[in-house]
């Protein structure tokens, strides 16, 4: 006989419990105020949407999609994300509202997490997204205002990694003849595959500019002085136009206050084809995975039948809470020990704290086993025992 | 340990390659790194620290970032798929992933078995070929199952060839060249960006070319 599933999860699905429940609480509020000082209002859309709807416009890969059908057999999914729910909201019930939109969101996303555990199927995202703004002021703000969050957030040492979409569009339509080369090596650098990348601008047997070109990509991460080297490389007129344009958003960040936190990278491609302009990714040192991230998507809004220029950020809350690894022990403050016939007493003392703002425990003495050990869990315990009356108070 | 760079190194076969071409680049290895049955080696002069895994979980300890960097074999990479940098070809321990099976033996057209370390790679390269296969999982000696009639053919690494000729089996099949990979994790790619930056121009200047284009490189997702 196999053993009950009592104590499983799927998966990637996690419990919270009380101090990780705290520290999360405090992190997202932290954040969350910071988003609603920037003047954007928060949405809520339902945990389960369509399939052809948001399931298939979302950049999230459709394996990792949790997928489930209704009583029709219609295929819903855990929504992945929350930009594609939101566009689909700007689109329909928002319709009339006139852009640009600001809207934020805290919520959960599921992501299906098929071959080991360590990383979470279900997590909580705090993120923004701005819609009808397609200027590079849009970019710096939703840029400045992630970075101003994971500030309130307690976090400090970390990096923001920008790159866009066109530059890299640029270069390979000057360099490459054919749409499926370049769409190959797009998919090496998707993949992070530098070595592939390499290999097929050899095998490709391209002139000799065109293949250094391609190569020197690789070498463009860094600050400012990268973008001049690019605009070396990026020869044709649209890829200019980007590169200006992201020499002003550095501009724009630097008067955010925000500029030291920026490092370029044009490798970085978060998604074959979702992102239209602008993408970066949020790291910090010790943690391994990318905490946040966000890019612009200007052709989305349009698939929902409301075009719109957009940009947005996420911040992966849990991995957050883990990268600054304080865990928050919010401890009961006072808890009131009292015998059934000084129940009255008790009652009343336990109102007045809480008048007081204090959290307080209401506990009869009879039902305690160890008194010793529970009475470890407050930060100060009252006793109101006894025949004589009064409290007993120890520290 | 912000300003210490953690190296994931493979152990076995790959092993005193990667410290020979580390040594080349000027890392001060000390000559018993080798013989040292610890887990763990600091090398304060270099502020590197290097973590001893089995090839295998190389990418694992990238991916999850409690390595900066390591090195994997491509074998490795294509059969794990772990979100890392690919950052330079090695070009040490070159072997290939061959399909195998005893010599003279009949092809079975029915439900064929393969046998492998690699059940990803193996499944991919069949279903491209457009044979249908069954997969067997195996962890090592994997010349065995054909011998002894678990599987009709095995997917491998194949350096020499001596194995295989010494159980009675042929090579039917090269897949592709194998080589190791310096592979880096996403964040530590940015937060320690300079230190990366340099171990990488340091591997690549003694990195031996032999020639241009050491083949196609075989992504799996296409």
């Amino acid at each position: 006989m196999s053993k009950p599933f009592v104590f499983e999860k799927p998966i990637g699905m996690r419990d919270t419990l009380p101090p990780l429940y705290e520290t999360r609480r405090n992190l997202r509020e932290r954040m969350m105020n910071e988003i609603r000082l920037w003047g954007y209002e928060l949405i809520q859309t339902p945990t389960l949407e369509y399939y052809d709807t948001v399931g298939e416009k979302s950049a999230i890969l459709d394996r990792q999609l949790f997928k489930l059908l209704d009583m029709d057999g219609q295929t819903l999914v855990l929504r992945p994300d929350m930009t594609a729910p939101i566009a689909r909201v700007i689109s329909s019930t928002m319709k009339q509202i006139p852009y640009p939109i600001r809207l934020a969101y805290h919520s959960s996303v599921f992501r299906a997490q098929q071959r080991e555990g360590g990383r979470p199927a279900e997590f909580e995202q705090v993120g923004v997204e701005l819609i009808g703004d397609g200027t590079t002021s849009a970019d710096a703000e939703v840029i400045a205002l992630m970075i101003s969050a994971l500030k309130e957030a307690g976090l400090t040492d970390f990096k923001i990694a920008i790159g866009h979409i066109g530059v890299i569009d640029e270069l390979f339509k000057a360099s490459l003849r054919q749409e499926d080369e370049r769409k190959e090596l797009r998919r090496y650098l998707y993949e992070k595959n530098y070595v592939g990348y390499l290999q097929l601008i050899r095998k490709l047997s391209l002139r000799a500019d065109d293949s250094n070109r391609l190569k020197e990509l690789l070498h463009l991460r860094g600050n400012r002085e990268v973008l001049q080297k690019a605009e070396q490389i990026v020869s044709t007129e649209k890829g200019q136009k980007a590169l200006k344009e992201l020499g002003h958003l550095l501009d724009v960040l630097d008067v955010h206050g925000v500029k030291d936190y920026i490092t370029f990278d044009f490798t970085l491609i978060s998604h074959m084809h979702y992102y239209t302009g602008i993408v970066f990714e949020g790291y910090t040192s010790g943690f391994g995975f990318p905490i946040a991230s966000g890019g612009r998507y200007d052709q989305l809004l349009k698939e929902f039948g409301r075009s719109g220029d957009a940009i947005g950020f996420g911040v992966h809350l849990d991995d957050l809470t883990e990268a600054l690894n304080v865990i928050q022990d919010d401890q009961v403050e006072v808890c009131i020990i009292y015998s059934k016939e000084k129940r009255n007493q008790a009652i009343k003392m336990a109102e007045e704290k809480r008048k007081e703002g204090k959290k307080t425990v209401l506990q009869e003495f009879s039902s305690i086993g160890n008194v010793e050990r529970f009475a470890s869990r407050f930060q100060h315990v009252i006793y109101v025992v006894g025949e004589k009356g009064g409290g007993d108070t120890h520290g | 340990m912000a300003d210490w760079l953690t190296v994931a190194m493979p152990k076995g076969r790959i092993f005193h390659e990667a410290v020979e071409l580390l040594r080349k680049a000027d890392y001060p290895l000390p000559p018993e790194f080798e013989d040292s049955r610890k887990l763990i080696i600091e090398i304060e002069e270099a502020k590197m620290r290097f973590i001893l895994a089995k090839p295998m979980d190389v990418p694992t300890y990238v991916e999850h970032g409690v390595a900066d960097i390591g090195i994997a074999g491509k074998d490795v990479m294509l059969e794990e798929e772990r979100v890392v940098y690919e950052v330079l070809d090695l070009n040490i321990s070159e072997c290939h992933l061959a399909v195998a099976g005893l010599a003279g033996a009949e092809r079975k057209s029915f439900a064929p078995k393969i046998a492998t370390k690699y059940p990803n790679v193996a499944a991919k390269y069949f279903r491209e070929q457009g044979e249908q296969v069954e997969i067997i999982h195996l962890n090592g000696s994997i010349e065995l199952a054909p011998m002894i009639g678990l599987a009709d053919r095995i997917v491998d690494i194949v350096s020499t060839g001596r194995t295989l000729k010494e159980n009675g089996l042929v090579e039917l099949e090269n897949i592709m060249t194998i080589t190791s990979r310096l592979i880096v994790n996403p964040a530590s790619y940015r937060m320690k960006a300079e230190m990366i930056d340099e171990l990488v121009e340091r591997l690549k200047n003694v990195v031996a070319w032999k020639g241009e284009a050491t083949g196609e490189d075989f992504s799996l997702n296409r």
